[in-house]
């Protein structure tokens, strides 16, 4: 059959699934006086559209920065403003400024969920199907499965059409960033990577492995004449990029501060609820939060993190391939997600993990068919685990990692870890947790997914540190 | 579409592809249902909480019991499970009630009465005849039927949307027709029974049954030339079938006919007090009729030859139409739409009694009584189109002609399907469905058969194409217009009259090739 067909087909399953995991229902969903996500998004359309750009990120009478205060970069804030003008068209009941708190409503619904599939479709599926169609290696076949299992990841569906949020539009644009350097237009991909940047922050998870891979190639390149020329370039580009994107805020300093006080909210901890990542496992054993101040909590996970990533990045400098890259990517976003300050576990994207929180939403139906059409779908399109190992685990860092696990394992252990996480569902969802350890189940699964994210962590650091110098891996 | 890999895990593909389609079915449970949801949440209660005399005379709720008993066991049976969700929905009075977990349970009881579909679907692709075999997967036969059957357009959005139980009824047609082409009559004709006794619309498609049976397993032996050898009759095989029919239908309807409610039961199975046509007609025979009748009535007062006065004020459109009057042309009745459905069926059938071709010419003949009677039948409903197109689906793979009408049937029937689905939630479905069956329909017939020239005239394409411009007509662009209040039928009508005519075209288009094989198989023998 034809790649376009083929491509098509994928496509429209891809976004047939998204819509109907998009029936169930969302966070927060009738549940007075916070409601969940689903209402900080419409929260956010209804204070950027009444509101100036300079109250957006205070704390005034109109807006209260306790009830979901935004907390993202500024291009998040101009996308719920365009959302916004959208809805008023519609209905300007839903972005009423302080009446439209809480709104419900099925058309209500029906009109967020569009505009997270408005956003999957301008934005993160073309880059997916161009990642797929031109920068994997192997017969059209393979490229249509490796297309096939990214749109399916029940990860980024169920977080984005069930919970909800728009991390389809970052993810994205990071692949749009992935794409450029892959395709040797640094300027344009530094440019749709910094868009990401702006639009969440968590996107400086893969920010350090751009840095290196980039400097890395001027360095090669002469670091006089043509080196030279194309690091001004992307610098040239990235701070244009960054400065059109706060301009509104760049007039008073303490706009700029006070945005990024906001999303960088160092006075919260070192985690907030069960997160699969080293310091949630370690509190198990040792009560860190307790016995460390705040502030060296922060500079705690900072040296840690730091100390996580230098390996690297290093390596990256050293040797700036596509490929070293691509590992880069995988191994920054694992470092700052196990070690880093104030992690949520949506930052890992991982459909095991989601499982209190997809319960929490109601979403245990849609995750479970996902989950299980992910796993049926991946053993049969991808028939040698390691094949996959490279495209899969590239995308975002976030990886269902038991799937994943190096061939070199002893492939009994996919099979213990698949048998265990399924007990592990079923167990949180059927059984009560003793009367003693309440959080019994969350503690169970964080761990267990802490131990194969650490694992995996060790492996992509040793895979990339360990590439001979002139190897040219391709895919 | 599961990519095989690796040609060794040859078997793995059937499973993969249906467990993946059952999944996606589970991902739709919240999507919006009918009042089919309504309909047989009260059947549940009826069978479990009255005594069987009281089944059909039950009419507290406005959805009587309207199919035969042995869906009505059916119905019992599943009422036993119910229990263990929610007993609310097992209590007659309790109209209308959608419990979470009553939707939970009356989906999934779907979901799994498809197994009976799978099952079926996998005995018809053994059934297909591959002439060379092909080394991609993708690329034989039996691969794609199990695709346009599992993922079939029109039976995803009824069964697991709109909300009905047709994968698990076309599973023992299927089965039927499985078991015939495999030349085991007995069986299949056991099948049949089962599923006439499930769902009397079956009753269609009977006469193919009854004359194929007859002639090919009643009479044994042909002569040398191919007609029959009436010599060759055989009384046992003869009552070998009437022992396995009569104790189907004893089985289903015995209990009735013993406490003598055979009438009532009757009267609620044939209900003619309804209309030629249903609100939304159906894309047959009678919607062009009627729209003949109403441009001659609206030309006829136009010039002047009629009067305003006396035409009659039948409304067209909304509610379920009781009586029809006709203006210019004259009214039909039920007997005279059963007349004609005959006269359309009687040149296949003979066909069939002439020069049977084996279990092929019995499936030719089956899918033309279907869609026969899909075109002249009495209130007949658009899903009914599907007894056509899924049988279809098994000549299609095989034959390049058949294949081209296939495609024309197919998507001409599942657009007219679209209007089912009304509600804005469920557009992008309906859509994303449509394209992902229709694309791979066309691109996988057209591997099929690619070196045998094009699968579709041109116009053909262009009608198919129009579909489109229908579409975003009645849903976009209508409903913005200033008629939208003032004629609010008018989508319904163009969507109706336009899929008629294709509907219309396959019929014909299908019985020119049933008689030219016919004609050319006589100067073969010549």
């Amino acid at each position: 059959m034809e790649t376009c067909t083929l491509v098509s087909m994928s496509i429209l399953l891809g976004v047939l699934v998204r819509w109907g995991v998009s029936f169930n229902s969302y966070s927060g969903a009738g549940k007075p006086p916070m409601f969940g996500d689903y209402e900080a998004q419409r929260h956010w359309q209804e204070v950027t559209y009444n509101l100036p750009i300079q109250e957006w990120y205070f704390n005034t009478t109109d807006n209260d920065l306790n009830y979901w205060g935004l907390d993202y970069p500024p291009l998040t804030a101009f996308h719920s403003l365009l959302c916004a003008h959208v809805a008023k068209l519609i209905n300007p009941e839903w972005v009423k400024l302080l009446g439209s708190r809480g709104y419900e409503s099925p058309a209500h619904k029906l009109f967020m969920r569009a505009t997270v599939l408005a956003a999957d479709l301008l934005v993160y599926i073309p880059a997916v199907v161009l990642y797929c169609c031109y920068l994997t290696n192997g017969s059209t076949n393979k490229k249509v499965g490796t297309l096939l299992c990214i749109l399916l990841y029940p990860g980024l569906i169920l977080i984005d059409y069930g919970h909800f949020q728009y991390n389809g539009l970052s993810l994205g644009l990071t692949l749009w960033g992935v794409l450029g350097l892959g395709l040797g237009w640094d300027a344009l991909g530094s440019l749709a990577f910094s868009l990401a940047l702006n639009y969440k922050q968590m996107e400086l998870y893969h920010a350090l492995p751009f840095f290196c891979y980039l400097l890395g190639k001027c360095a090669r390149q002469g670091l006089t004449g043509r080196g030279l020329f194309s690091l001004v370039k992307i610098a040239v580009t990235v701070l244009v990029t960054f400065a059109l994107c706060w301009l509104p805020f760049l007039s008073d300093p303490e706009q700029a501060l006070q945005v990024l006080r906001r999303i960088f909210p160092v006075a919260r901890g070192l985690f907030e609820d069960k997160v699969a990542n080293a310091w949630c496992s370690l509190n198990v054993l040792i009560k860190i939060r307790s016995i460390l101040s705040s502030d060296s909590q922060f500079y705690l996970s900072f040296a840690v993190t730091l100390l996580a990533i230098t390996p690297s990045s290093l390596k990256l400098l050293k040797t700036p391939t596509f490929w070293q890259f691509k590992l880069a990517l995988v191994n920054s976003s694992l470092a700052f997600f196990l070690f880093s300050y104030q992690v949520h576990e949506k930052s890992i994207l991982l459909a095991a993990l989601m499982l209190p929180l997809l319960l929490k939403d109601g979403l245990l139906m849609p995750y479970a068919v996902t989950s299980l059409a992910f796993l049926v779908l991946s053993t049969h399109l991808l028939s040698a685990l390691e094949r996959c190992t490279e495209a899969q685990l590239r995308l975002e860092g976030y990886r269902r990692l038991a799937a994943w696990l190096p061939a070199w394992l002893f492939l009994s252990q996919f099979y213990s870890s698949l048998v265990l996480m399924v007990g592990l569902s079923v167990a949180s969802v059927a059984l009560p947790p003793p009367a003693g350890l309440p959080d019994l189940f969350p503690v169970l699964v964080s761990t267990f997914s802490f131990l194969h994210f650490l694992g995996t962590f060790i492996y992509f650091n040793i895979v990339q540190l360990s590439t001979p110098q002139g190897k040219q891996k391709t895919l | 579409v599961a990519v095989m890999a690796a040609p060794v895990e040859s078997s793995g593909w059937f499973p993969a592809l249906a467990i993946a389609v059952s999944l996606l079915k589970c991902l739709f449970i919240n999507a919006y249902h009918s009042t089919d949801f309504e309909v047989h949440r009260n059947w549940l209660a009826i069978t479990h909480s009255l005594p069987i005399s009281r089944w059909y005379y039950e009419n507290t709720s406005e959805w009587t019991l309207d199919y035969p008993p042995l869906f009505a066991w059916f119905e019992y049976g599943l009422s036993q499970a119910a229990v263990h969700f929610d007993r609310g929905m097992l209590v007659v009075e309790n109209l209308n009630y959608a419990s979470p977990a009553t939707i939970l349970f009356q989906r999934l009881s779907v979901v799994f009465a498809d197994l009976v579909f799978i099952y079926a679907v996998k005995e018809c692709c053994t059934t297909v005849r591959e002439e060379k075999a092909a080394k991609d997967l993708l690329r034989r036969p039996c691969f794609v039927l199990a695709v346009l059957l599992l993922w079939n357009f029109g039976l995803f959005i009824v069964d697991h949307i709109h909300f009905q139980y047709n994968g698990f009824l076309f599973g023992f047609l299927l089965l039927s027709v499985a078991r015939h082409l495999q030349a085991r009559h007995l069986e299949g004709a056991l099948w049949f029974s089962i599923v006439l006794n499930l769902k009397h619309i079956n009753l269609y498609v009977a006469p193919a049954y009854g004359i194929y049976l007859l002639r090919c397993f009643c009479f044994t032996q042909d002569n040398t030339d191919g007609s029959l050898r009436w010599r060759s009759f055989s009384p046992v095989r003869l009552v070998s079938l009437g022992a396995v029919v009569l104790s189907v239908t004893a089985a289903s309807f015995g209990p009735f006919v013993a406490m003598g409610q055979l009438p009532q039961v009757l009267s609620r199975l044939f209900p003619f007090k309804r209309g030629l046509c249903h609100a939304y007609w159906a894309p047959n025979f009678w919607a062009l009729y009627n729209v003949l009748d109403k441009a001659l009535s609206m030309l006829g007062v136009r010039l002047g030859l009629l009067d305003v006065a006396g035409l009659p004020k039948a409304s067209m459109t909304g509610g379920l139409v009781q009586e029809f009057q006709h203006a210019v042309l004259p009214s039909v009745s039920p007997p005279t739409a059963l007349l004609c459905t005959l006269l359309a069926m009687l040149p296949a059938l003979w066909c069939v009694w002439r020069r049977p071709c084996g279990g092929r010419g019995f499936l030719r003949c089956l899918v033309q009584c279907a869609l026969a009677s899909f075109m002249f039948s009495w209130h007949v409903h658009e899903k009914a189109v599907l007894l056509a197109v899924l049988p279809l689906s098994i000549l299609a793979v095989e034959s390049r002609r058949d294949a081209g009408i296939f495609l024309m049937l197919a998507t001409t029937g599942h657009y007219s399907l679209f209007p089912l689905l009304f509600t804005p939630a469920e557009f992008p479905i309906k859509v994303l469905l449509m394209l992902l069956f229709t694309i791979y329909s066309f691109s996988a017939l057209r591997n099929l058969f690619s070196g045998e020239g094009s699968l579709l005239h041109p116009l053909e394409a262009l009608y198919l194409l129009g579909l489109v411009a229908v579409e975003v007509l009645c849903e976009v662009v209508f409903p913005l217009s200033p008629w939208q209040q003032t004629l609010p039928f008018v989508p319904l009508l163009v969507t109706s009259v336009y899929c008629a005519l294709g509907v219309s075209y396959s019929f014909v288009r299908l019985y020119v090739s049933l008689l030219t094989q016919e004609v050319t198989e006589k100067t073969k023998r010549l």
